[in-house]
């Protein structure tokens, strides 16, 4: 028997214990390999927090996050498991390569940025809509494609930025620089501009429009009409047909907006530090979005928070690097996949701890449990 | 003509070398799906497995041993996918997932803590690893020409994984559609239900399942490192457990069909490694990074159903609840 936990214990008090179950485990393998946990966690929330510019380089990471997480975050409230953030991503890139190239030294740069960001989203938008109408008309899996589509959008890029893409003179796969001023401006810029001393960081405007798409996400889905039969066709889809409600349409409209998230993220990485098309540049960050909404529970706060979480991680674990000889910040990925295990694929192995324990208590105080 | 058939003959001949481990690990992807259980972690353990094979083959210099350490290795993850999605009937994606991503931290942690190489483990000496078998009278039967030819270039000078992997095809076709065994775990994966009305326990059919599939992975890891390669390198499955997943899709979950998906696909690398940086007249550099995503996109079409159509095990993917 499963018994009910009051919504608060649910929200808060699970995850964190799934996020600690994964931190111990995390400990118990760096004590094991001769190192102290509690010195490398030090180290880490230095690296994250404390030097002159680590807060500018955990927001730069976060951002990456916020937009793989929401990307996937949405995609689950129609029941959809998007896999496809890297390739969705590399497809914004690519996009914003377009635009930055084709249209640099035409037009003004000021607005050549501001068409490049709504091409980001397209190119994403465009990338996860196929595998959205694949499982919408066709019937293929949305996991299997999506995943497929990575490696498809990974091949391109390679054969485009080693080929016509790639900078005349030059050895590696990369595009030529964009233009003069084809950039969003680093917020360390900005603030010295504005006489305010901050120290150097690639955080940029990108962290503004990802703050926008976390409230926009929570507008979509808990306020419009659209949110709404997003969410009726991943509770039931019979049911929402009968509602009257298209789920195919569905399908492809939920993929199209968590693809066109996800190709945001480029607007972070290549308009705001790179200034050209580079491989790779995802880095696993969509993988990440993954863990990253389903800690956050698929809430745009709660996205914030875990955001934040894993961009301390990233930038905590390049410091590792400098301070460890043995452990490396591949470390992080190591807590990543704990992280995923703990809050994804055993969610629900401490619940039946948590409802002896919280009845227990309760049963103390006299109350009788309900139901 | 003599040249471009010898030519033909070392395509195939590592074609049949690039696709052992994908063989290895479709068969293990039809014995976990087919039971029930979604299984994209085939690349998480076949890196993990190539880590314990090459590390222990460094060590003691055991190819057996590294072997067998490999299968333990990914076995073990094995009862971490089951323990997740049979016994706490958790997402069986998302497990995956989680597998593979600890996979490539892992790896990297713990190569870095043993031998501090940057995450790869020392070069293995031909003492420690599984080297090439010259077939009887290989040398010999070059002469004769056609069969000769194929016998010495393309039959002969494998290891003894290659043939395990070729094994491993026959012996899953015999175990699903021979044995009760297989006729159990078949309906696991197709109707949970009937398997439990029967008296036989579904939980158990599906750790069986999930543990044959550890064992195979685990021999393909092994390949990686101490049969094919001579060493663990970050990363180094690079894709191949998705590439099979794709093969077994495209196998339509059965071993034999499994098996040439498997060979085309490897087929498809091992020209476009020949084909680099060759140019056709008037068409320019061929496309060779294209032709690697070839297994990608016609699994994509497959899946739609443009050319036949795939269907999956029917209760893949559903953890079973038993009626009380």
């Amino acid at each position: 028997m499963r018994l009910p936990l009051p919504s608060w214990m649910d929200i808060f008090v699970m995850p964190i214990i799934n996020i600690l179950a994964a931190f111990f485990v995390a400990g118990l393998i760096i004590a094991a390999i001769g190192e102290n946990p509690f010195r490398v966690l030090a180290v880490m929330v230095k690296g994250a927090f404390i030097y002159k510019g680590a807060l500018g380089y955990t927001l730069f990471y976060t951002t990456n996050f916020i937009f793989t997480g929401l990307a996937v975050a949405v995609a689950f409230h129609a029941m959809l498991f998007n896999i496809g953030g890297e390739g969705q991503a590399l497809m914004g890139g690519l996009g914003i390569g377009f635009v930055a190239l084709g249209l640099g030294g035409v037009l003004p740069p000021l607005l050549v940025v501001m068409l490049a960001v709504p091409i980001a989203a397209g190119f994403g938008a465009a990338w996860g809509s196929i595998p959205g109408w694949l499982q919408a008309k066709r019937g293929s899996h949305i996991v299997i494609t999506t995943i497929m589509f990575n490696f498809i959008a990974a091949s391109i890029m390679v054969w485009l930025l080693a080929g016509m893409l790639m900078a005349p003179g030059q050895m590696s796969p990369e595009t030529s620089r964009f233009a003069e001023g084809v950039h969003l401006a680093q917020i360390h810029h900005i603030a010295g501009a504005l006489g305010i001393p901050m120290a150097r960081s690639p955080l940029n405007l990108s962290f503004f429009i990802g703050i926008a798409a976390l409230i926009g996400v929570w507008v979509l889905i808990w306020r419009t009409r659209l949110g709404y039969i997003i969410r009726a066709t991943g509770h039931s889809e019979k049911a929402a047909i009968y509602a009257g409600y298209n789920p195919q349409k569905t399908i492809i409209i939920t993929m199209a907006i968590s693809g066109g998230l996800a190709g945001l993220m480029a607007t972070n990485e290549i308009l705001g530090v790179q200034g050209r098309v580079v491989l790779n540049f995802t880095a696993g960050y969509g993988f990440t979005g993954i863990a990253v909404a389903l800690m956050g529970r698929n809430h745009p706060f709660g996205i914030l928070l875990a955001s934040l979480l894993f961009g301390a991680l990233y930038q905590g674990g390049a410091e590792i690097d400098f301070e460890f000889q043995t452990i490396t910040r591949e470390m992080v990925l190591m807590i990543q996949g704990l992280i995923i295990l703990f809050s994804g694929a055993l969610a629900l192995m401490f619940h039946p701890m948590m409802e002896r324990f919280y009845y227990y208590i309760k049963s103390r105080k006299g109350e009788a449990p309900h139901g | 003509m003599a040249e471009l058939w010898l030519q033909s003959l070392l395509v195939l001949d590592a074609t049949l070398r690039v696709a052992t481990p994908l063989i290895l690990c479709a068969m293990a992807g039809i014995f976990s799906e087919r039971a029930g259980i979604i299984d994209i972690a085939l690349e998480g353990k076949m890196l993990l497995s190539a880590f314990a094979a090459a590390s222990v083959a460094a060590l003691y210099g055991a190819p057996f041993l590294a072997l067998s350490t490999a299968i333990l290795t990914s076995m073990l993850f094995s009862l971490l996918h089951g323990f997740a999605s049979i016994t706490h009937r958790g997402n069986q994606v998302i497990s995956g997932l989680a597998i593979n991503i600890l996979a490539s931290g892992l790896t990297i942690t713990l190569g870095i803590a043993l031998f501090a190489q940057g995450g790869q483990t020392p070069y293995l000496t031909a003492q420690a690893r599984f080297s090439d078998i010259t077939l009887p009278f290989a040398e010999s039967a070059r002469a004769i020409p056609i069969i000769g030819t194929i016998y010495a270039e393309v039959i002969s000078g494998h290891n003894l994984l290659v043939w395990l992997a070729l094994l491993a095809v026959a012996v899953t076709g015999f175990v699903l559609y021979r044995t009760s065994f297989g006729l159990r775990l078949r309906a696991a994966g197709e109707k949970p239900e009937a398997v439990d009305t029967a008296g036989v326990s579904v939980v158990r059919i599906r750790y069986q399942a999930v543990l044959i599939a550890g064992v195979l992975c685990g021999i393909a890891g092994a390949y990686l490192s101490v049969a094919h390669g001579a060493g663990f390198v970050r990363e180094m499955t690079a894709g191949k457990g998705y590439i099979a997943l794709a093969a077994m899709i495209f196998g339509h979950w059965r071993p034999l069909p499994a098996l040439f998906a498997c060979l085309m696909f490897g087929f498809l690398e091992a020209i476009a490694a020949r084909l680099q940086g060759v140019e056709i007249i008037g068409l320019g550099a061929i496309p060779t990074d294209l032709i690697l995503a070839l297994p990608y996109v016609l699994t994509v079409i497959l899946l739609a159903g443009f050319i036949g159509r795939a269907t999956p095990p029917g209760a893949i993917g559903q953890a079973y609840i038993k009626e009380r």
